[in-house]
């Protein structure tokens, strides 16, 4: 296969949301043929740049994605196939990557909250924050506010997540914040707070940076910057 | 070509059991036997009783009947020739009905001749005591019923997908139609406007030669037309409480003597022409269906025919049909269960409402009937597309809003998908996904939606706290009508023209 070939193949893959060879795509006809997971890796094999394989295999193919998601041609668990093979590519791209010095788009801590075990939303802000081309690190659940605190820390993440779906729950989000504004942390990490019972208008009363309904809108938060 | 729509085989919901059905099946027999059936039709007592039948002639200064006591051989023996099996042919081979009483395929389809059309627009409504705050709101019209409305509810018709046959929905009462034309105009205005099944009460017993032979020339002729009987007719022929209708009858003849398929319809009304009780109004319906049958099968052994069950209830405070209730689920269930111990095809009911105009009553009403009736297994459900107030108004906005109901009532009875391959499929995917760290299941969503097997959210929704039901509808609506017309080919036009007198000639592009 030629550069351009694999380049292709591989943005494509991630457009039918394959990571291996036994997935099916979007369309018919992809079973058992090469995915990104095998496709990175020969492309790797081949010698072709990291950053090139990055950005002309998975990031600008994830933008077309994203447009057929909005058209509704795409549907979310089509959204997460493609995020999901991008992550699987990064996964394989990101020793490479570090060693051509090019970053990630940043780390994201993404957390659910003390008491809290819902993690459905939280997940699936991750493959879509991970496809997007951010390093994330995924705390789990049930996170504790001196675990997210130390992670913020020792990370020295730009940004953190934090999820709750119980109204008992969600007060810890604001003693994450509150902990990070006495330790002098606060202005060095965005913060963003999401699931069923928050709101902006909880986020502001915490003193957050955003709310986010969904994935989707935390990425254009990111975006715009 | 074996081609036919597709329908749901369904798993019946049966609400009768077995000794309940023989129950129902020896009233209706003692009814028959005593009082036995009022026969308004010499034709009919005569060949009733050349069967065995006891025909007396009763007469009054009011009244002149033949009292008919029919024994239980002679339905049994009569409607043991009636077909099981039955094809209603279309325009479009695709559109065919495969109708089988022994298997539980579901279709839906229109129905009524109602005198109402109901338009609806959205007029803005300002609020009286703060100007800035606007809402669109329905307004709607009523037309009498006309041939070029019935045009376009079939072209209506056509556009929903999940309608299967057509009923002509609306009475057409256009000045210059009569008895002697109303056939004529009301079938072909139907069937230059839609490929699918058309079908319709017969208005004259003179028609029927015309109607037919337009029939046959859509076809393709006459052979053609019995492969693929692209319309068929209904015919109520008794009178509730089991009085057979002598006009009715004399057409029961006419079309049996055709060859041409046809329901035996009745609906009485629970609780004025027939015991409100489900015991007694079952039977009764039963009683009155299968003397019908028992005709057309004297008249012609083998006779392709349905078993046309319309129960009603009646409410008690005017005494008009009452929908949206349990008794009508109730008593329509039990007749297609009897229709399938019979081993007939089931020409059953399903959508209709009391409210009149669409909106939520309206939508309670339809689908109280929609999904039971759906899991009936009645082979033919007729009424569910766009009737309101009762069968009185058809209304295009409800037909639309009927079809997305029937289409999701369809989906949930679909066949269960559970085997030992999809069992492996699903442990393969449980053991993939718990390897995961996000544990999520949503990627292997793909297959089954690719496959048509996840169903679609209600068309009509609304993602904000306004109900944009009829808005969001009326717009679909729009859609649908600017589609192009299926009108028949313009040789087949002409030479219906030629052939048929009394069609419209206004109706030819409409």
């Amino acid at each position: 296969m030629t550069t351009e070939n694999i380049l292709e193949q591989i943005a494509l893959n991630v457009i039918q949301g394959r990571v291996e060879a036994e997935d099916e795509g979007f369309d018919e006809g992809f079973e058992d043929q090469p995915a990104v997971i095998e496709l990175v890796t020969e492309a790797l094999a081949q010698g072709l740049m990291p950053g090139d394989i990055l950005i002309k295999g998975l990031t600008a193919s994830m933008e077309e994605v994203g447009k057929k998601f909005e058209t509704g041609e795409y549907l979310i668990p089509d959204m997460l196939a493609a995020a999901e093979a991008v992550g699987a590519g990064m996964d394989i791209l990101t020793p490479h990557l570090l060693k051509a010095g090019v970053e990630s788009k940043g780390k994201f801590i993404i957390a659910t909250v003390a008491g809290d075990l819902h993690d459905i939303g939280k997940n699936i802000v991750a493959i879509m924050l991970k496809g997007a081309g951010y390093e994330v690190i995924d705390l789990g659940v049930g996170v504790s506010t001196d675990k997210i605190i130390n992670a913020v820390k020792k990370e020295k993440a730009p940004f953190l997540g934090m999820s709750a779906l119980l109204t008992t729950t969600m007060r810890n989000m604001e003693e994450v914040v509150t902990q990070l504004q006495e330790q002098g942390l606060r202005n060095d990490v965005k913060i963003a707070i999401g699931g069923a019972p928050t709101s902006q208008e909880f986020s502001d009363k915490i003193g957050a940076d955003t709310h986010c309904i969904d994935a989707f809108a935390l990425l254009d938060w990111l975006k715009a910057g | 070509m074996n081609t036919f729509r597709d329908g749901n085989i369904v798993k019946p919901y049966e609400r009768l059991n077995q000794d309940q059905l023989a129950e129902l099946h020896r009233t209706s027999m003692a009814i028959l036997e005593d009082p036995g059936i009022w026969c308004y039709n010499l034709r009919a007592a005569e060949l009733f009783e050349a069967n065995g039948a006891e025909v007396v002639l009763e007469e009054s200064p009011s009244d002149t009947f033949w009292r008919v006591r029919i024994p239980e051989t002679l339905i049994t023996k009569a409607i043991a020739s009636a077909p099981s099996k039955i094809i209603l042919g279309a325009r479009d081979l695709q559109n065919r009905l495969d109708i089988n009483a022994e298997i539980p395929r579901v279709y839906f389809g229109s129905g009524s001749e109602s005198n109402i059309w109901l338009e609806t627009e959205l007029e803005e409504y300002i609020c009286a005591a703060d100007q800035n705050k606007k809402r669109m709101l329905p307004r709607h019209t009523e037309k009498r019923g006309s041939a070029a409305l019935l045009c376009r509810a079939a072209h209506l018709c056509e556009q929903l997908e999940h309608l299967d046959f057509f009923i002509r929905p609306v009475n057409i009462q256009d000045d210059d139609i009569d008895a002697s034309n109303h056939d004529v105009n009301k079938f072909f205005a139907s069937l230059n406007n839609i490929t699918k099944h058309v079908q319709a009460g017969l208005t004259s017993i003179d028609a029927l030669d015309d109607v037919i032979r337009m029939a046959e020339i859509i076809a393709g002729g006459p052979e053609a037309l019995r492969e693929n009987p692209v319309l068929s007719f209904i015919a109520c022929i008794f009178k509730s409480p089991l009085q057979l209708v002598d006009d009715t009858a004399d057409k029961v003849f006419a079309i049996v003597e055709k060859q041409m398929p046809l329901v035996i319809s009745s609906s009485p009304q629970g609780g004025s022409s027939a015991p409100i009780q489900e015991a007694g109004i079952v039977a009764q319906i039963n009683a009155e269906i299968l003397t019908g049958i028992a005709l057309t099968q004297l008249i012609r052994p083998g006779a392709p025919v349905l078993y046309g069950s319309v129960p009603v209830r009646a409410r008690l405070d005017d005494l008009h049909d009452l929908y949206g209730c349990p008794e009508f689920n109730q008593y329509n269930v039990d007749c297609v269960q009897l229709a399938r111990f019979y081993k007939l095809p089931s020409y059953s009911s399903s959508g209709v409402g009391n409210s009149k105009v669409p909106g939520m009553q309206a939508t309670f009403d339809k689908l109280f009937s929609h999904l039971y009736m759906a899991a009936s297994g009645a082979q033919y459900i007729h009424y569910a597309f766009g009737l309101l107030d009762r069968t009185n108004t058809f209304s295009p906005l409800q037909a639309v809003l009927d079809n997305e109901q029937v289409g999701l009532a369809k989906h949930c009875m679909r066949p269960v998908k559970i085997d030992a391959a999809a069992s492996q499929e699903v442990l393969a995917i449980v053991r993939k996904v718990m390897a995961t760290s996000h544990k999520l299941f949503t990627r292997h969503t793909r297959k089954p939606v690719r496959a048509g097997d996840v169903s679609q959210p209600y068309r009509f929704e609304s993602k904000d706290m306004e109900d944009r039901v009829i808005e969001k509808a009326l717009a679909h609506m729009g859609e649908l009508e600017s589609r192009p017309p299926k009108h028949l080919d313009a040789d087949i036009i002409e030479k219906i023209y030629q052939e048929i007198p009394g069609v419209l000639p206004r109706l030819k592009n409409t």
